[in-house]
């Protein structure tokens, strides 16, 4: 494996070292080096995080918050050591902040039925925007459904940029939440969160933000958003699927009623009544998925110990080098051109449907995602029915670009 | 890129790029909608029956190469047989496309024999079969057919 051993990019980041961390890079796919560029939709996972969850396995595996043995007590103690290492990944003010979920699409689920459903009434609004991946739309239609409630969008421009001038007049004093992506899935747009909440602040609305393709490009710091919720998955970070981040201000989710319930999420069970544990325990009902935790422990601490600036920084410069690459492709069109972009590149060939790309760049060992991203009102937008994206995470580097340059160019050969 | 080669055969990138029977049929008395909701490829098939017989078949929609190909080349395949005779091809094409393996009572194939290669690609058998699904739903009288 010599590609890209070369190339440092990016301060701080030794490219040959960091794939050398990830052992599925060193696969070959269809005879061929392994490029993934499906970062959006997972990313690799790094020995670090592998092996934390062997080892736990190995040697801590016990319940948590339950035993007085010697075995939980140590489980006990690393997973609530990452639930510190969550808090300060995105500085929040309080551990009792940081609730595990499944994923950001559970994050969501939960602010919508725990916060939403007792609060909205007939005639109220929670405001949404065009880009949304579809986890941060339907659990808003089925509450605005159930509730008499209305669902707003707020649009975008033809760069995949959000309106923040129809944006802000769609908010107004029926509006009870913002729920906004931080950055688009299948357009990579970065949305100015800190100016987002500024302006439902002016209405007292709080905001959730939808973190999932946020938090694996650039520094996320809650308190400086200034947003009332944050959720993100573990398994776009390196970490293990089945588990994520909900991040909501104390104020709020102390007076929010528990999601689900069960145990753990108790102070004291009688036939007729139950008091609820404090937070966060109060939204984790039975027992979490502790490997899962352990194992986000360590990506977290793998991207910090890199340095998520780096990160971001040496992403930008593969995306950039991508984007002038791929555009001077004829027949090509790119999707997403907003000024603020982050992992993300969409694009469509001219009579090429995207998934015959995805094929024959599979035969190049290149995987790539290609579909509508769970963003069908994003495509609806675009006049297209699906888009091949590849997405960009630590590892790749410009030689990878290069073979996906070649491998489109291939495609164009076969669709002649 | 011979594995690629076996997929994108000449005549089915011929067929993807000027697909026959691209139309509604004026005297259609049949239709169903097929989907693929992973990949969103979305096709409506219309069937003029008569009798046992399929007088006319026609279809739109859109999809990739393989999807609809496989639509127009279904199309002229299944024009003017019997409906039982339709059924049958679809059993063959379907072995042909999942690589089954061929069985003796398998209906002559002729220029869908074109869809071998897609057995080689798993990802692509809903592609090369949604068609076919919804023509079979048309038949059956429902409106709709997913490959899900």
């Amino acid at each position: 494996m010599s590609m890209g051993t070369k190339t440092v990019s990016g301060p701080g980041l030794d490219l040959a070292r960091v794939r050398a961390d990830f052992p599925i890079l060193q696969r070959s796919i269809h005879g061929k080096p392994l490029v993934y560029l499906d970062n959006a939709a997972t990313s690799q996972k790094p020995r670090a995080v592998i092996e934390t969850i062997s080892r736990y396995y190995e040697e801590t595996n016990s319940n948590v918050h339950r035993g007085v043995h010697y075995l939980s007590e140590q489980a006990t103690s690393d997973y609530e050591a990452v639930r510190k290492t969550a808090q300060q990944f995105l500085n929040a003010a309080d551990s009792k902040e940081i609730i595990f979920v499944r994923g950001t699409t559970e994050g969501i689920n939960l602010v919508a039925q725990s916060y939403g459903r007792p609060r909205l009434k007939a005639g109220d609004e929670i405001l949404i925007t065009q880009m949304e991946h579809h986890s941060n739309i339907v659990p808003w239609q089925i509450l605005c459904e159930e509730r008499g409630a209305t669902l707003r969008a707020a649009p975008m421009n033809d760069a995949g940029e959000l309106d923040l001038d129809r944006f802000s007049r769609l908010l107004n004093s029926k509006t009870r939440l913002v729920a906004i992506t931080h950055v688009s899935n299948a357009l990579g747009t970065i949305n100015p969160i800190r100016r987002i909440v500024e302006m439902a602040d002016g209405w007292n609305v709080p905001v959730l933000v939808d973190g999932a393709q946020a938090v694996p490009h650039m520094p996320v710091d809650v308190q400086a958003l200034g947003c009332d919720f944050y959720t993100f998955s573990g398994h776009k970070l390196y970490g293990p699927t089945g588990i994520g981040v909900l991040y909501g201000k104390s104020a709020l989710l102390d007076k929010m009623p528990p999601y689900q319930g069960g145990g753990d999420m108790i102070m004291s069970v009688t036939l007729e009544k139950t008091v609820y544990n404090r937070l966060p325990y109060k939204f984790e009902a039975g027992t979490p998925d502790i490997a899962g935790v352990i194992g986000l422990g360590a990506a977290l601490r793998y991207v910090t110990s890199l340095g998520i600036e780096n990160v971001g920084a040496h992403e930008t410069a593969v995306l950039g080098y991508a984007t002038s690459a791929v555009s001077a492709i004829p027949r090509l069109r790119v999707i997403g051109t907003a000024k603020e972009k982050a992992g993300v590149l969409s694009f469509t060939l001219e009579n090429v449907h995207p998934h015959d790309i995805g094929t024959i760049l599979d035969q190049e060992g290149i995987a790539i995602r290609t579909g509508h991203h769970c963003s069908q009102p994003v495509m609806q937008y675009f006049g297209v029915e699906a888009t091949a994206r590849a997405s960009f995470a630590l590892y790749n580097t410009k030689e990878e670009v290069d073979r996906l340059v070649r491998a489109i160019e291939k495609v164009q050969e076969v669709f002649r | 890129m011979s594995d690629l080669r076996d997929l994108y055969q000449e005549l089915i990138l011929e067929h993807s790029k000027a697909p026959r029977n691209y139309r509604q049929s004026p005297a259609w008395n049949r239709k169903a909608e097929g989907f693929n909701p992973l990949c969103g490829d979305r096709f409506t098939v219309y069937l003029t029956v008569d009798g046992d017989s399929i007088r006319d078949v026609s279809f739109q929609g859109s999809g990739c190469a393989i999807s609809k190909a496989s639509a127009s080349m279904m199309t002229q395949s299944v024009k003017g047989k019997s409906v039982a005779e339709a059924e049958r091809l679809f059993e063959s094409f379907h072995r042909l496309v999942t690589g089954v393996g061929h069985s003796n009572g398998d209906a002559q194939l002729g220029k869908l024999t074109a869809f071998s290669g897609v057995s080689e690609f798993p990802a692509r058998v809903k592609c090369a079969t949604l068609a076919w699904h919804t023509l079979q739903a048309a038949l059956e009288g429902k409106q709709e057919a997913t490959t899900e």
